[in-house]
């Protein structure tokens, strides 16, 4: 049986082998002979071959999973292969592959009267043009009101006219205060030289108009605005946590542990370091903010928690145009 | 019972003597300033706490008072330390050293409440960074004690934080994830120093672009024109 394989397979061989093809005379060389470079022929297949070994390496490495510096191992073996192959096609470029320089000239210059024919064209196309201006200034009207209705969507960029929307919070007069945990936040509990974030109970803790950042300064060191008397029971404050500028969350409180000989009390916006004086009503005292953080008055009820007692001094949120204008 | 009452006597006695020295080092270093209204806080009931945590950072002593303390190296050996934190507990009734629990805690809250208290000064992973007028130190070599201290004190401008705000369980998992981010799983690769994407920039940008540059001065041939 295994005999008979061989014989099928013996005769196949014979029978297949082709007479070699009559040796004709070789066409004449269009590249110039050159005599050959067994080296560099070696290099590059060395290169190669180098670039084999490091590319197996990188499923060899992928195998080994407690391999410590695995990662950069798999780099290292990738790399390699990449830089060994740029080497062998940087060899075999310079080396084996011919190169020739060859320029070509550029084709003369066009024909002059035939410039001189499109010229004309061109000119005497227009005889059907005979009141230019008019068609000028339609031509204006339409791009001048082409353009304003493209600029027209800036608009809803901001709200130019009607910016009553941004002073529309939860906050209500007798809104209580609650703290991050959902539980009212207690005039007793608020610490001075710390910071807490409050939202109105029962509302939305997305909206814009929702947090505020609330901190204790002795009342003495108060100087708010005129007409802001009693927002501030037992010098505790409560400013929105939106910054004015760019409407980030106010989360840093510069709180001097020994205040004569350290910075003052600040908010800072940790995005651009807007920072608002707190005992001022959150005047910017630093910063790209364009007007101060907006106040929502306290009071404190019967049982010790703090309340809202209305709705904020100034709309909430960045500042453009019509809400900029309306700054204290 | 001699015996015992010797024994008893004993450390009360080593006790006395160190808060003399205690006292010794603190009208040498301390009290031209803490002595003095106005110029920096009356030492009395900050505790054992607030003297730990200001002696083995190293941020006090001052050069000037007013001068924003930063770490720095510690001036005395740790008998004086603690003859130093004992004579200055002393002063008043206050709060004793914190001994947190990082193994406690949870690395995943951590990171959480890292974000929301924390990371406004001190970055994501506590690498430091600037309030107006001062600087939000990095925590990479704080102690798990320093940084409970720190927390419950507000040293300088940093507020500090109550119970009620961070309760002393979170502490423990705020601590494990500060502690826990200085050795982060670098499984991308490469970290250089884990100071964020500037090195990568200048690997790529700088060693990667110029050898580039370079094999291809190499490689290429000046035409002449």
């Amino acid at each position: 049986m295994k005999l008979g394989r061989w014989l099928v397979a013996g005769a196949l061989l014979l029978l297949g082998r082709r007479r070699p093809p009559p040796r004709l005379p070789a066409p004449e060389r269009i590249v110039p002979p050159g005599p050959p470079r067994p080296r560099a022929e070696l290099v590059v297949a060395a290169l190669l071959l180098l670039a084999a070994v490091c590319a197996a390496g990188f499923p060899v490495t992928y195998a080994f999973e407690n391999l410590g510096h695995q990662t950069q191992f798999l780099g290292l073996a990738l790399g390699l292969a990449f830089a060994f192959l740029s080497a062998a096609c940087i060899v075999a470029g310079s080396h084996l592959v011919v190169t020739e320089e060859l320029e070509e000239d550029y084709p003369p210059p066009a024909h002059p009267s035939e410039q001189d024919a499109l010229g004309r064209l061109f000119a005497e196309s227009g005889d059907h043009f005979t009141r230019s201006r008019l068609l000028l200034g339609a031509a204006g009207a339409a791009g001048t009101a082409l353009l304003l209705a493209l600029i027209t969507p800036v608009l809803s960029l901001g709200s130019l006219f009607r910016t009553g929307a941004f002073s529309d919070t939860p906050w209500r007069r007798g809104t209580r205060l609650v703290g991050e945990d959902g539980r009212a936040l207690r005039a007793d509990e608020i610490a001075e030289k710390t910071f807490y974030t409050a939202f109105p109970e029962g509302a939305d803790r997305e909206e814009l108009g929702s947090p505020v950042v609330v901190v204790r300064l002795p009342p003495g060191d108060l100087r708010l605005p005129a007409g802001r008397r009693g927002w501030a029971p037992h010098g505790i404050l409560a400013y929105s946590k939106i910054c004015t500028h760019a409407g980030c969350a106010i989360n840093l409180y510069r709180a001097p542990l020994y205040e004569p000989v350290e910075p003052r009390p600040a908010l800072v916006c940790p995005c651009h370091y807007s920072t608002f004086d707190p005992a001022e009503g959150a005047k910017v005292i630093f910063g790209p903010a364009g007007r101060p953080l907006p106040q929502l008055p306290l009071m404190v009820d019967a049982s010790g928690e703090l309340r809202a007692a209305g709705n904020f001094s100034d709309a909430v949120g960045p500042s453009w145009w019509g809400v900029r204008g309306k700054a204290t | 019972m001699s015996v015992l009452a010797a024994a008893l006597a004993f450390p009360v006695a080593a006790g006395r003597a160190d808060v003399a020295e205690g006292q010794r080092l603190y009208s040498q270093d301390c009290a031209s300033c803490h002595d003095v209204r106005g110029r920096a806080p009356a030492l009395r009931g900050v505790g054992a706490r607030a003297a730990d945590f200001y002696l083995t950072t190293g941020y006090m002593p001052l050069g000037h008072p007013g001068e924003e303390p930063k770490r720095s190296r510690v001036r005395y050996d740790d008998r004086e330390l603690r003859s130093l934190i004992d004579y200055i507990a002393s002063l008043g009734p206050g709060p004793g050293i914190p001994q947190p629990q990082p193994e406690r805690g949870n690395l995943a809250v951590g990171l959480r409440s890292f974000t929301q208290h924390c990371s406004g000064c001190h970055q994501v992973v506590g690498e430091g960074g600037y309030v107006p007028d001062s600087v939000a130190w990095p925590l990479k070599k704080a102690s798990a004690t320093q940084i409970a201290e720190a927390v419950r004190i507000g040293p300088y401008v940093m507020p500090h934080f109550t119970k009620r705000q961070i309760s002393d369980r979170e502490l423990d998992s705020v601590i494990r994830f500060v502690l826990d981010s200085r050795h982060p799983d670098n499984r991308g690769g490469w970290a250089i120093g884990n100071i964020g994407p500037v090195p990568e920039g200048l690997v790529s940008w700088l060693i990667a672009g110029s050898a580039l540059v370079g094999v291809c001065l190499l490689i290429g041939k000046r035409n002449k024109a």
